[in-house]
């Protein structure tokens, strides 16, 4: 459905996008995640022809942005950063005039304007002053003008930015729930934002992708052997010396009662036999856990780790 | 087409949620009435007294009341038009609603025209509901049609000019004040420039009359419609909407 490569944007001397590649196949949900400044935006407002890309071809729903901005517009709903509002229209309006723009033919603007009101739980305001909602429910708003013409391709730019924690999980589930249908891009810095929507991401950092899978498969590659650890009462050497002789240990740390077990990369399940020595020697075990990598870890990881090929990248 | 329809609508609609457009117009209509007595009852004052004194000379309709109440009436075009579109893009862009129409399917010309009819409208409004005077002078007397039809037409084509210049430098800024100075200034410089001529040489001084806006509407006022003056006007206001369309296209190579 989308198909991005070579895309670079470069403004004056500094490069936002330094030749990205991805493509997203149709009803797909993908994160777009990377910090603030990493050309998330930049990406977006490029596959919405809000400006054109320096060099590299982006193509929408088999149109390139470019050459045919108007057929990839009349396929795309967008939602920016700030929700693109007129605050002395009424929602209906509003909606209206979006569809109505977007293309959607006189006799369908009834339907597909309450269409989307449905989709978005709107019903109850349809008839207030745009300017007289609350933030989450402009937002709201703002995400049914993206979807009112029924658009293949959503692009949502920071959808939940701004939101409280009720209204975010209420945005995320209507995103999820239109996954499938539409295909979805969804832009955040926000790592949860992103796990619970999202079926896959792409991990961007000063303009290039550092990483592109699936949030399991991520968090398998960068936790290459995991470690645990295990807070006991005694911390008796002969137990630690046991632990130490397992096969797929590789190295084992004590700091107080503290013991940090690391374990080798591919090494299978080990806690029954670590527990079991460790019940054997008497340490008397307070607290055992497996200390994965979180999201957030990985995206740290991935987004600070300085690699060879940004170097040529400015800031 | 629809799309210009369509956003023209929009436009003309938010004049009249927000109060702009009924101060435009309750000022408007104020000042002309105002304007449109006073000169009626000058002009009875002065026939008045040519008829029983035998002072003065005889006005007509047309000298007395209609050009300098229309010629009146573009001096105020001139301070409101600013007003009328300094919103048009400096709003869109400071609400960042100029995105949504830069991603939907539409081009920039559809949207420039829409913008430009929106405030046409709302000067249209405007002057039909000045033709109370003529319905007036002609309800109680016999003025000559041609300078009334030329009036209106000429008022129509000189505040578009002025309409077009605010549109371009609405789009050329997010602040709608610099926007409506910006508009005041350079439409007053376009009516003024022709009192360069006089002391600019004879190439000159003939480009300076002619860039004139008020010197074209002459005509008109005497009821002479002149292809050469319509034809500057609407280049006038052509190259405004056309340099409007470079500004907005801009945007989106920054």
């Amino acid at each position: 459905m989308i198909q991005v490569s070579h895309l670079t944007k470069i403004y004056g001397p500094r490069t936002a996008i330094n030749d990205l590649n991805f493509e997203v196949k149709a009803g797909e949900i993908v994160g777009f995640l990377g910090p603030n400044g990493a050309g998330k935006s930049t990406t977006m407002k490029i596959l919405t022809g809000l400006m054109p890309a320096s060099s590299g071809t982006a193509k929408i729903a088999g149109f390139d942005v470019f050459e045919n901005p108007i057929e990839v517009k009349r396929n795309v709903g967008f939602l920016p950063e700030t929700p693109p509002l007129y605050l002395e229209m009424s929602v209906t309006d509003y909606l209206e005039f979006a569809a109505e723009i977007h293309g959607v033919e006189r006799s369908q603007l009834k339907k597909a304007v309450s269409n989307a009101l449905e989709k978005t739980a709107l019903g109850d305001v349809r008839n207030r002053l745009i300017g007289n909602l609350s933030k989450g429910y402009r937002q709201r708003v703002g995400l049914a003008q993206a979807l009112v013409h029924d658009p293949k391709v959503l692009i949502l730019d920071e959808a939940s930015v701004g939101l409280d924690p009720k209204q975010i999980i209420e945005i995320r589930q209507l995103i999820k729930g239109l996954g499938g249908e539409h295909t979805i891009i969804l832009s955040s810095h926000i790592l949860p934002e992103v796990t619970a929507t999202c079926q896959r991401i792409i991990v961007i950092n000063q303009g290039q992708i550092v990483a592109t899978d699936t949030i399991e498969q991520l968090t398998r590659r960068i936790n290459k052997g995991s470690t645990y650890l295990m807070t006991v009462q005694k911390p008796i050497l002969a137990g630690i010396e046991a632990f130490r002789h397992l096969p797929g240990v590789k190295a084992v740390s004590i700091h107080e009662q503290r013991i940090s077990i690391e374990l080798s990369e591919s090494t299978g399940e080990l806690r029954p036999q670590l527990l079991e020595a460790a019940v054997k020697n008497g340490m008397g075990v307070l607290e055992f856990t497996s200390e994965k990598l979180s999201l957030e870890e990985i995206f740290l990881q991935l987004t600070t780790v300085e690699t060879p090929s940004t170097s040529g990248t400015g800031v | 087409m629809r799309n210009i329809w369509t956003i023209a609508r929009r436009d003309f609609r938010a004049y009249f949620t927000s109060p702009i457009a009924y101060i435009i117009i309750a000022g408007f209509m104020g000042i002309m009435g105002w304007m449109f007595f006073w000169n009626l009852s000058q002009f009875n004052l002065q026939n008045l007294q040519h008829n029983q004194f035998n002072a003065g000379k005889m006005m007509s309709i047309t000298d007395g009341i209609i050009r300098p109440v229309y010629g009146n009436m573009n001096v105020i075009f001139l301070f409101l038009v600013p007003f009328i579109t300094m919103r048009l893009f400096a709003e869109e862009r400071k609400q960042s609603t100029l995105q949504l129409l830069m991603t939907a399917p539409i081009t920039l010309t559809e949207i420039i025209f829409g913008k430009f009819l929106s405030s046409f409208a709302l000067v249209g409004v405007m002057l039909a509901l000045t033709l109370i005077y003529p319905i007036v002078l002609f309800s109680a007397g016999n003025p000559d049609i041609g300078p009334i039809v030329g009036s209106y037409l000429g008022t129509l084509l000189l505040s578009s000019c002025y309409l077009s210049l605010g549109i371009l430098f609405s789009s050329a800024t997010e602040n709608q004040i610099v926007a409506g100075a910006l508009t005041f200034a350079s439409g007053l410089f376009f009516w003024l420039i022709n009192w360069a001529s006089q002391a600019a040489g004879p190439v000159w001084s003939e480009v300076f009359n002619y860039l004139s806006l008020i010197n074209h509407y002459n005509n008109f006022s005497q009821g002479l419609i002149n292809s050469a003056d319509v034809l500057f006007y609407l280049s006038f206001i052509g190259i405004g909407l056309f340099l409007t369309h470079r500004v907005l296209d801009s945007f989106r190579w920054r």
